[in-house]
């Protein structure tokens, strides 16, 4: 069986007396959706950096298919997307494609960019420049280069940050796809909605230490099973769909009257804010 | 290193120079050096025809014409230099630290082309045009004192290669800046070291004219920290080495005043300084997180 696109063991960063990472393990298996929360300033972008070679650890190994983290074999085989990112201005969206294709050593020619700016809904701007984009094209054409030379690991960290509700669907519809094809993603999001809806596994950081992982389901665990009655509304916590035929039983047998039930699940951002004790970056 | 490697290099080189002619840095150094070429030959055009009017007696002793010709030709070596460390500086400003401020760099960095190749790809871009641009202006000036007044140097390339490799040094000085500094302080920080050089350099011709030995070696010593102050006083050395006579020593006390030739030692360590800068660069460079 071969082991994880991306294995992250034990890894610490420290800046001067602050620990940015502190021990935190995760793995990223091929055509697997990993979405890494946390609060401002918790590490993720740390961690993704270090993923791809641009920050150095302080402690702990990162491989990219079994090769370490910023060796040119690791950076060949990803693509990465950073929160704050720049493209030349005087450049074209087509031209950045060609360039980025050049440095990762991407044979796919003008079919490769042409498929990537259609993938991100940008066809119709190969010759548009850069300055001339929004912030939202410059994010979608940031998705597409990271994409150039059809990497096995993506690293996006916030990528839909800049997007609009449609910008943010068609992402979320390629991201979907690479899966499909068999990529590994670490996402890196604010947005758990987003995160909750497309993420096969959810990794939640605080303070550089791995505070909960597991997928959304698992994560999310039972809620609540509310309960309308003649004597208004009743709040069984800790009750889950399986409760809820006894729950009303039972009250039935003890006379009362049920207008409704509803089955409640802790939501992400329960599970979330509990994990990270409110804390905000 | 293998094909790929070399492509990303040429690549990497490629982006300095459509950079420097998308950002309009060529553009803008072209109209400079268009004028300051115009103004040399206008002035060039004057001082050579005030000088046919000497007379006969004053001629025999002293050539006007090798006179005017070394001293404004020196002067358009020393403004060559200053456009030439003007463009080597523009090219390689925020290289490293700027760029990865503003998130310019990261996406290139991830790329799987190396630190190391990436900052001499953008040396080899910065320092290839500047070497090339002063080489230009260098015969343009040539040419202008050859068609004004009859005068060219008594060595045309060893002069010109004195004033590329210091160029090249100017740039790699300007990219191991760029590791450390932002943008701002980087520039600031290569100018004053550019100013020191040509500081050292006014030093020795000081020390020279009134001969101090002390100011004249304080100078020397700053001028092999600065290699390139010694490889342009080199340069102008070499545009009036064969000059004899009165002019030759009245160029001499004058502008030419603390000039030497290169020697081999010279050449030999401003390569070596010239390797270490770019290594201490690629070293730098390497140990900073992005």
């Amino acid at each position: 069986m071969p082991g994880p696109v991306l294995a992250v063991q034990e890894l610490s960063k420290r800046y001067g007396k602050q620990d940015a990472l502190a021990g935190v393990d995760l793995e990223v298996e091929a055509g697997q959706l990993v979405g890494l929360l946390g609060p401002n300033g918790a590490g993720k972008s740390t961690l993704t950096k270090i993923a791809c070679g641009l920050v150095r650890p302080s402690g702990g190994r990162v491989e990219v298919l079994g090769q370490p983290a910023g060796s040119i074999e690791a950076r060949a085989a990803l693509g990465y997307l950073a929160e704050l990112f720049r493209f030349p201005g005087w450049c074209t969206a087509d031209e950045l494609l060609r360039l980025h294709q050049r440095l990762a050593g991407s044979t796919g020619g003008e079919a490769e960019r042409r498929e990537l700016l259609d993938l991100v809904e940008l066809g119709e701007a190969a010759g548009k420049r850069i300055e001339a984009m929004s912030k939202g094209m410059q994010q979608r054409l940031g998705v597409a280069q990271a994409l150039i030379g059809s990497p096995r690991l993506l690293l996006l960290d916030e990528p839909t940050s800049a997007l609009d509700p449609v910008g943010r669907r068609i992402v979320r519809e390629l991201l979907e796809e690479l899966r499909r094809r068999g990529v590994a993603v670490l996402l890196n999001s604010h947005l758990l909605s987003e995160v909750e809806l497309i993420c096969d596994h959810v990794a939640i950081i605080a303070k550089g230490r791995l505070v909960k992982a597991g997928t959304p389901q698992e994560l999310a665990g039972p809620g609540a099973v509310e309960v309308e009655t003649g004597n208004g509304v009743r709040t069984f916590e800790g009750a889950g769909r399986e409760d809820a035929p006894r729950i009303v039983a039972e009250l039935v047998a003890a006379g009362e009257r049920v207008y409704r039930v509803e089955v409640r699940h802790s939501s992400l951002e329960d599970v979330y804010l509990d994990a990270v004790g409110g804390e905000t970056g | 290193m293998n094909g790929s490697r070399l492509g990303s290099v040429a690549t990497v080189v490629g982006l300095s120079i459509q950079e420097g002619l998308r950002k309009r840095v060529f553009l803008a150094v072209l109209v400079l050096t268009a004028g300051f070429l115009a103004l040399f030959a206008f002035g060039s055009y004057s001082a050579f025809k005030d000088v046919d009017g000497f007379v006969a007696g004053e001629t025999e002793i002293l050539d006007p014409h090798a006179f005017v010709g070394a001293t404004i030709f020196g002067l358009a070596m020393f403004a060559t230099l200053f456009l030439g460390a003007v463009l080597a500086v523009f090219l390689t400003l925020g290289v490293v630290r700027g760029d990865a401020e503003s998130g310019l760099l990261q996406p290139i960095v991830v790329r799987p082309i190396g630190r190391t190749t990436m900052l001499l790809a953008r040396f080899a871009g910065a320092a290839t045009l500047s070497a090339a641009y002063v080489l230009l202006v260098y015969l343009a000036a040539c040419a202008i004192t050859a068609a004004t007044g009859d005068w060219t140097p008594d060595h045309l390339v060893t002069p010109a290669l004195g004033l590329a490799l210091g160029v090249a040094i100017i740039a790699a000085l300007s990219l191991l800046a760029s590791t450390i500094f932002s943008v701002t302080a980087q520039g600031i920080v290569v100018f004053m070291v550019f100013g020191a050089g040509l500081t050292a350099g006014l030093l020795a011709q000081i020390g020279n004219a009134i001969n101090s030995d002390s100011l004249h070696s304080i100078g020397r010593i700053a001028s092999w920290a600065l290699p390139f102050e010694g490889l342009y006083t080199a340069s102008l050395h070499a545009l009036i080495s064969n000059t004899s006579g009165l002019t030759g020593v009245v160029l001499q006390l004058g502008p030419f005043g603390g000039s030497e030739a290169a020697g081999p030692g010279l050449i030999a360590w401003a390569f070596a300084y010239l390797v270490g800068v770019l290594a201490l660069a690629a070293f730098v460079f390497s140990r900073r997180d992005l």
